[in-house]
């Protein structure tokens, strides 16, 4: 856990327009990893002192909430704020751990046709104004859910895992996305000893389809769902090389590393049989 | 054991088989996304197929279909008639002359017995498709023809 220096006031109407960045993290395809990722990367920006938004637009299952612990204190979701009956600042939540960064909650019980698209819009414009990254948790699929959570974007970016059907979808959406500013890649839940063993498609397979700028690639390991389990992002932990590799890309992002994405490799037989010995819970 | 053995001496790559499986499928994805390119490739098919027989354009349907191991370029074009054997400079809309030797009966209106068919199975390269009627008119049947064999084959008869 990171002590971090209290920002301003993040997400406070009397902050200075800000002009941030709206991300959407989008892939077409359902469970590869868009949550954990969007939760990860918004958890990693806002360690770096940034003012960050999470938005979870998956209205109807309601999960980002979940992945960041925060849920015991959602009150309000993005459709009370969307339909008027509470301020931005009623609904958002700030995460204690990480006190730059603020979760706007999906609606549980409502649908995703609810949701008036050029609100949404409005709303991310309005949240760019005050804080540095607006990250968008978009849902699977193309139909309104997609397309009210890529209106305010302006950047993209896509995760994909290492499989037939999600480069399909991936490719699919890079095509719906048109001419967005930005669209990067981030290869998700890669297992770096199928690739050696040719058992499974490598990160320059699906980028040799996608063709979009690498942010970073994302090893599977039980890690991820242990965090998960937990509601505490990865990149909280140090020890955790995922978590590293979450940082890593936060910084891509915020155009402080420059460094090349790394490919994660086969584990070694001294980290087999650490992890054999004495696996986390 | 013996299984053990055999999956150490010849593994499957089974990430080859994903790598193969995504190019047809991307391809297929991308041909059926993109109508202005059916369009203009049926009107192209047409306007070939015309300069040598007469075809019923308003019944015509290309399309591109993925097979087992390729995705194909469909063409369903009725023939209506046959043009002369006149070098195909002669314009696409003239009317057919009597032909110097009486040819087969036409076929009825309407009724197609043109399907031209060919195999597109390289992504990258983008040749002109191999298009050749079936030799005898047998109504909607499709014809494979492998790009990889060559020019298109000699028209039949």
């Amino acid at each position: 856990m990171r002590e971090l220096q209290e920002d301003p006031a993040p997400g406070s109407s009397s902050a200075p327009r800000r002009r941030g960045r709206a991300i959407v993290v989008t892939s077409g395809k359902g469970g590869v990893g868009k949550t954990t990722t969007t939760a990860n990367l918004g958890t990693a920006l806002a360690l770096t002192g940034a003012a960050v938004a999470l938005i979870d637009a998956d209205v109807g299952l309601r999960n980002l909430d979940i992945v960041l612990g925060l849920e015991a204190r959602v009150r309000n979701h993005v459709l009370d704020v969307l339909e008027g009956r509470v301020t931005l600042d009623d609904a958002l939540v700030t995460d204690k751990r990480v006190p730059t960064l603020r979760l706007l909650a999906a609606a549980q019980t409502r649908e995703k046709d609810d949701v008036d698209t050029e609100a949404m819009r409005a709303l991310v414009d309005s949240l760019r104004d005050r804080f540095d990254y607006v990250l968008i948790d978009c849902p699977a699929g193309i139909e309104k859910g997609f397309t009210n959570a890529i209106g305010g974007a302006d950047e993209a970016i896509i995760v994909c895992t290492p499989e037939v059907a999600a480069v399909r979808d991936a490719d699919r959406v890079v095509g719906l996305l048109g001419n967005r500013t930005s669209i990067k890649l981030i290869v998700n839940r890669l297992r770096p000893d199928l690739v050696r063993r040719g058992k499974m498609l490598s990160v320059d397979d699906v980028n040799a389809i996608l063709r979009l700028p690498l942010l970073g690639v994302i090893a599977d390991e039980p890690g991820v769902i242990i965090s998960t389990n937990k509601g505490e992002p990865l990149v909280l932990d140090d020890a955790s090389a995922t978590g590293a590799a979450y940082r890593a890309i936060a910084g891509r992002i915020a155009g402080t590393d420059t460094s090349t994405p790394e490919i994660p490799l086969p584990p070694t037989l001294f980290q087999k049989l650490g992890s054999f010995f004495g696996g986390r819970r | 054991m013996i299984e053990f053995f055999r999956k150490l001496f010849a593994p499957e790559q089974s990430g080859a088989t994903a790598r193969e499986r995504l190019r047809l499928v991307l391809l297929s994805d991308h041909l059926s996304l993109a109508p202005d390119v059916v369009e203009s490739l049926r009107a192209d098919l047409i306007a070939v197929i015309s300069k040598y027989v007469e075809v019923d354009e308003a019944n015509c349907d290309v399309s591109f279909e993925q097979q087992d191991r390729a995705v194909a370029v469909l063409a369903n074009i009725p023939i209506l008639a046959m043009r002369s054997r006149t070098p195909p400079s002669s314009p696409p809309g003239a009317p057919p002359a009597s032909p110097p030797h009486s040819p087969d009966p036409p076929p009825s209106m309407g009724d197609p017995i043109g399907a031209a068919y060919a195999v597109a199975d390289g992504g990258e390269s983008g040749g002109s498709a191999a298009v050749a009627p079936p030799p005898s008119p047998a109504p909607r049947k499709r014809r494979r023809r492998r790009r990889a064999s060559g020019n298109p084959a000699p028209a039949p008869g």
